[in-house]
């Protein structure tokens, strides 16, 4: 039987968020990914770099040297090394030693995130970035934020697909009796899972009332949505939204209402730990910050909910080594993740095609 | 990057004459799996010369597949310290040692724009490169391989049709030593070069690129040993604070007859890279044969100090002293 539980894996040949690009400066930046420790920072033209965070020589992580325009040098016996790895000088000597390099990763900065791809270099394709646009685009407005969560990637991936919690664990914002009660529709492809929910007719929960009353000024029954799509490994889009009840929303048209996508992407750092990088954007008010500001307040209010709870969970994970957790119909969506994300876990060990 | 190596247990499975004076060997651990490598990497075998084993690295040739063996191909040099010999007598069945895979020769992603040059036994880390560079879209890969004639140069046909025109061929027994310089028209600011080949040819691409327009830091090269600018000659060398005199044979480095005579001398690499196995040259005769990577080539030409491990000395002898201050 295949352990949900204990199923820490996460695929190498992938494209993970490691840092807000306004967090890459032209100084090191040390982070832990998939168990990996890198070095990242910007070079003076903007372009963004990822190195191993150990120095060729004797394994000083390269975080505690200094930048010098884009060259890394070491702080324990000055090697030097450029922004591709290579090591461009060594003291005491007139050449340089030709193994001497420590390893660069490709990377990319996109849809205001800086990606690390962590496997077989000749497999990063830039088109593999999961689909993220909303953070950049210019028919959306918001913002958002990096946490360190004490637990594994998975869980928080599992708390997403689930929005059932709400009811329980945000029942003063966005959750109701409504959500937990209404039913929802799960699908799925070889790199996606989707759970959709529509709760038609409801009297809105109080923050959805807020939001919906600044544009449309109504205050009665709304038809809301939320449409959560994960993208292997880790990635989990959320479609959003109330609009007036009866006004078409289930059928395509929005017009009569307000929509948000809560935009999450989850990286592992060690099997205990990942770094959740979360931004929430809307499609009103584009150029009002105070919503912005609002907005980002009030979901970093949500999220540190689930973090109390995510961190309680995995603690009581790790006391229970033996035990494997039941699931419910309410899990179908976390359930295809985690079986896509296997999947990739799976094939790449087969293959092996991630060696380092 | 620099790992532990771990031995193990493995298997001849195939043998095969891939061109006049070279060998394929295809090998299997014994627990029949092999583990992933990326292209540019080699694993060590431990080889048996007059009884003693010894180490040697060969590059993996290809791209790795998984359940397929590890391949090498191996030269056969008669002026060799006897690496090449041993394996060569190899036959499908027998037992070996092996390393696990190590990369030190690493493919860079992050330019479109590449330059593979192989020299002779060189083509073994290039060959995987050019695979794996050709089945991305968007690259320039160029390549010269160059060889002393077709006979004696693996893998032609398979490079021929993954390269097609970008595949530049060079004979030099009918067209002389190759002239390097021609090397820069083919690059540009951006292009990465993978160079692997026998000495001689490295150090022309290497000052080709050192008098050069393009960043020398672009030009990545792997050594492999045993290659110099004269033939392997035995030799006498004089160590005067030990009061001794002893004879490197042909199929012997300095080092190793330093060690046979019980006079400790630190190395690491044994490659000639790490100049850790430095000796100070008091006299000597003949030629100096700088073998290694370590020097820059004023310091080889002052002629003061040799790497112990790779360097030799031809038509001469000489004397040294090792860093030992006792008394
Ligand atoms: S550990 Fe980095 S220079 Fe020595
Ligand atoms: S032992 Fe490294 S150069 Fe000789
Ligand atoms: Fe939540």
């Amino acid at each position: 039987m295949q352990s949900f539980t204990m199923n820490e894996s996460f695929p190498l040949n992938a494209w993970y968020a490691v840092a807000w690009d306004v967090e890459l400066k032209n100084e090191l930046l040390p982070r832990t990914i998939c168990n990996k420790a890198l070095v990242l920072y910007q070079k003076k033209d903007g372009t963004p770099v990822a190195l191993e965070d150990a120095c060729w020589h004797r394994l000083l992580p390269l975080s505690k040297g200094s930048l010098r325009g884009d060259t890394v040098v070491c702080g324990y016996h000055g090697l030097e090394y450029k922004s591709d790895g290579r090591c461009s000088y060594m003291p005491s000597q007139e050449t340089i030693n030709p193994s001497a390099c420590v390893r660069s990763y490709p990377v990319i900065q996109k849809y205001r995130f800086i990606w690390v791809w962590m496997g077989n270099p000749a497999l990063a394709d830039e088109k593999l970035i999961p689909d993220m646009h909303w953070n950049d685009d210019p028919e959306w407005a918001g913002d958002g934020q990096m946490i360190k969560v004490h637990c594994n990637y998975r869980l928080v991936v599992d708390n997403l697909m689930d929005l059932t919690h709400e009811t329980f664990v945000h029942s003063e914002s966005i959750g109701d009796r409504n959500v937990a009660e209404a039913p929802f529709d799960v699908h799925y492809d070889e790199k996606t899972a989707t759970v959709t929910r529509w709760m038609k007719g409801i009297q809105p929960p109080p923050f959805w009332k807020g939001q919906l009353n600044r544009v449309h000024k109504h205050e009665g029954d709304v038809d809301r949505w939320q449409i959560i799509k994960f993208e292997a490994p880790c990635t989990v889009n959320i479609d959003v939204g109330v609009a007036i009840a009866g006004t078409g929303a289930p059928e395509g048209d929005r017009s009569q209402g307000v929509n948000g996508y809560v935009l999450n992407t989850i990286t592992p750092s060690t099997n205990q730990t990942c770094l959740y990088f979360w931004a929430f954007s809307r499609n009103y008010n584009l150029k009002d910050q105070s919503n912005t500001t609002e907005l980002k307040n009030g979901v970093a209010h949500i999220f540190s909910q689930d973090e109390d709870i995510l961190e309680a969970q995995q603690k009581a994970i790790n006391e229970n080594p033996d035990r494997e957790f039941y699931n419910l119909n309410i899990d179908a969506g976390a359930m295809w993740a985690r079986r896509i994300t296997n999947k990739m876990v799976e094939e790449e060990q087969e293959t092996k095609i991630d060696a380092l | 990057m620099r790992y532990r190596n771990s031995w193990i247990d493995a298997t001849v499975v195939a043998i095969e004459q891939v061109a006049k004076s070279v060998m394929q060997i295809q090998i299997l651990p014994l627990n029949g799996a092999t583990e992933c490598y990326t292209v540019g990497s080699h694993i060590d075998v431990s080889v048996l010369i007059d009884g003693k084993t010894e180490i040697r690295s060969y590059s993996l040739v290809g791209e790795y597949e998984s359940n397929t063996p590890y391949i090498i191909a191996v030269k056969l040099l008669p002026s060799s310290k006897g690496g090449s010999k041993y394996m060569w007598s190899l036959a499908a069945g027998n037992k070996i040692r092996i390393s696990q895979p190590t990369n030190n020769f690493e493919l860079s992603h992050n330019t479109n724009d590449y330059l593979l040059i192989a020299a002779g036994i060189g083509i073994t880390p290039i060959i995987g490169m050019a695979k794996t560079l050709k089945r991305k879209t968007g690259l320039t890969v160029k390549m010269l391989y160059a060889g002393n004639n077709k006979k004696e140069m693996p893998f032609l046909e398979e490079l021929q049709s993954l390269l097609g025109v970008d595949l530049m061929l060079h004979y030099s027994d009918a067209q002389g030593f190759y002239n390097t310089t021609k090397l820069i028209d083919l690059a540009s600011a951006k292009t990465q070069i993978y160079l692997c080949g026998p000495l001689p040819f490295m150090n022309a691409v290497r000052k080709t690129w050192e008098d050069g327009p393009f960043e020398n830091s672009n030009l990545r090269f792997e050594t492999f040993g045993a290659s110099g600018l004269f033939a392997p000659q035995d030799f006498l060398v004089k160590i005067p604070r030990f009061d001794l005199q002893i004879k490197v044979k042909k199929n012997k480095t300095i080092l190793q007859a330093l060690e046979d005579a019980h006079i400790d001398v630190m190395y690491d690499c044994k490659k000639g890279e790490c100049g850790l196995c430095q000796v100070d040259i008091l006299e000597y005769s003949g030629d100096i044969d700088h073998r290694d990577f370590f020097f820059s080539e004023s310091e080889k030409g002052e002629n003061d100090k040799l790497c112990a491990c790779v360097s030799r000395v031809a038509n001469g002898s000489i004397t040294i002293d090792t860093s030992y201050r006792g008394v």
